[in-house]
């Protein structure tokens, strides 16, 4: 078992990162920050879930939002997809294990999954709307936020969603705020199996490794820690009994990457599309230095004036 | 003679000196001022959107929130402007046998070798393909538009057709303020045609320098008060 971290004092405390620690600010630049933060992570082990939703739980209480009530339509799954409230979601499938022939029910939990190669930060127009810190939280600063959705557009794994109320974009913060103050999160704080752990993201993954070892005991051959390179590698990891196949778990992404076409989009067209209209203003006005302004002769205004008399006369 | 295709409502020639033509009706000329002043918002809202070093541009409009709220709205009033100037002026950007000849002959145009042109109609090659790109690039425009206009339209769409949307507004609203830049520098390269599209006419010297076929057509077709409506 990973040491939970132990409650907090009462006394207010100064948070011990901030502004001065951010690594990456939407649509525009900070300076090197003058130190790394240990980078942090979450670590949810889906083995050991039980589908409590004592997470989802927490979250509400800790961001004090409240989810509507909803309707049942069939399945676990409550409320039915993220929401700008709902940043964490348990998604429930019921896989038949082809080699055994078991119905498995498998339980994520759904959220952020703080890219070290953030795709929403990539994609956000708004300056210092997205931040990511040395220590790996990405987080959205909401009174920058314009309401866009391009962070939802850049996100890998579909996690943003825009409110209807004030048109700003909500996910996970994995609980920055908590962080700052040497807390974990509050879904981790809630959970009562130790499926979701916090701390370092080094131990998180020796931590793992222990799971997974125990795992392929088990019989769980293909046991895995899930930290998807193709986005830098995240800051919630799990840990998955089918890590060969991420996407029996509501469609886990198997390679996640940002899409191509976001790619273009923020890369090639940004600089491309401002390079072009610059140079049709340029050539614009060096042609009309060069060849200078396409002037109606004296002769042009005497023909006209014939054509018209001549039509006028003839008449 | 060949049927005259491109004279319209209101054209008509003023004898006198100079020679005046009534190149524009005033509800033309409200209609392409809306449009231009539509076309003029949304490419500064879309480029603060666009680049982050114009998003000061989203001050203009009241900040960023604003900017994302109010452009696809102006992009509305933009589809239904540029849809009036379609239908008032698509028959006489038809494309014709001289056009090509004018197309191929664009080295003579850029060095105002106007002599070597052949005799155009109301409108040349170029303001042509200005006419027929805009009209084109508004429908995709509007289109891509609908499926990343989030507050109303997210539901319609999957996130893949939404990025794919988005790269495509992006390089279709660069192509069409590039075509913009045409059409304005166009308008003053060409001195005397700016005031076709403030006061509605030009000088027959104009008119017969760059649109010779067209002030052809309307004197022959008469130029007293129905006569252009008779040549159609």
């Amino acid at each position: 078992m990973y040491p939970p971290l132990p409650n907090p004092s009462v006394q207010p405390s100064a948070a011990v990162y901030g502004e001065q620690d951010l690594i990456r600010r939407s649509a525009s630049s900070v300076p090197a920050p003058s130190r790394q933060l240990t980078e942090v992570a979450k670590l949810i082990d889906v083995s050991k879930c039980i589908g409590c939703k004592a997470c989802q739980v927490a979250c509400l209480e800790w961001n004090d939002m409240r989810e509507e009530v909803g309707e049942n339509r069939g399945v676990y799954d409550n409320p039915e997809d993220l929401t700008p409230a709902m940043f964490t979601l348990m998604r429930f499938t019921e896989w038949v294990n082809p080699e055994s022939n078991d119905l498995e029910w498998l339980i994520r939990k759904d959220g952020c999954m703080h890219c070290a190669d953030p795709g929403c930060l990539k994609a956000c127009p708004a300056p210092g709307a997205i931040v990511q810190y040395s220590n790996g939280i990405v987080d959205f600063v909401h009174e920058n936020c314009i309401g866009c959705g391009y962070c939802v557009k850049g996100c890998p794994f579909n996690i943003p969603r825009i409110s209807k109320v004030d048109h700003k974009a909500y996910k996970c913060t994995l609980c920055s705020d908590r962080v700052a103050v040497g807390q974990g999160p509050a879904c981790a704080k809630a959970c009562p199996t130790q499926a979701i752990v916090f701390g370092p993201k080094e131990d998180m993954k020796q931590h793992a490794a222990k799971r997974i070892e125990d795992l392929k005991s088990r019989g769980f051959a293909n046991a895995g820690l899930y930290d998807p390179p193709g986005v830098g590698g995240t800051h919630v990891m799990y840990v998955l009994h089918h890590a060969d196949k991420p996407e029996i778990y509501a469609d886990l992404p198997k390679d996640p990457k940002i899409s191509p076409v976001v790619e273009l989009w923020k890369g090639l067209t940004k600089y491309a599309g401002l390079t072009a209209i610059a140079s049709f203003v340029g050539i614009g006005f060096l042609h009309h230095v060069v060849s200078g302004a396409n002037r109606v002769s004296d002769e042009d205004e005497r023909n006209a004036k014939r054509l018209t008399e001549d039509q006028t006369g003839g008449r | 003679m060949e049927k005259p295709y491109d004279v319209g409502p209101g054209e008509r020639v003023h004898p006198g000196d100079p020679v005046t033509v009534d190149r524009y009706t005033t509800a033309a000329r409200i209609n392409h001022w809306i449009t231009a002043a539509s076309l003029v918002l949304l490419a500064l809202s879309g480029l603060s959107m666009f680049h982050p070093s114009l998003f000061f541009l989203s001050k203009l409009f009241g900040g960023g929130e604003n900017t994302r709220a109010i452009h696809p709205w102006i992009g509305v009033v933009l589809f239904f402007a540029f849809l009036g100037l379609f239908l008032r002026f698509w028959k006489a950007n038809l494309w014709k046998r001289e056009d090509g000849t004018w197309m191929a002959r664009l080295r003579d145009v850029l060095t105002k070798h106007d002599e070597n042109l052949p005799e155009v109609g109301k409108y040349n090659a170029g303001q042509k393909m200005v006419f027929w790109l805009m009209s084109i690039l508004i429908i995709v425009l509007i289109s891509s538009g609908f499926a990343i206009w989030d507050e109303y339209f997210s539901q319609y769409t999957t996130l893949d057709q939404k990025r794919i949307a988005v790269l495509v507004h992006s390089i279709a609203a660069i192509v069409i303020i590039c075509v913009w830049i045409v059409h304005v520098y166009a308008a003053i390269w060409v001195r005397g045609t700016i005031r076709a599209m403030t006061r509605g006419w030009v000088t027959g010297g104009w008119a017969w320098r760059h649109h010779r076929k067209w002030l052809r057509e309307l004197v022959t077709g008469k130029n007293d008060d129905s006569g252009a409506k008779r040549a159609r």
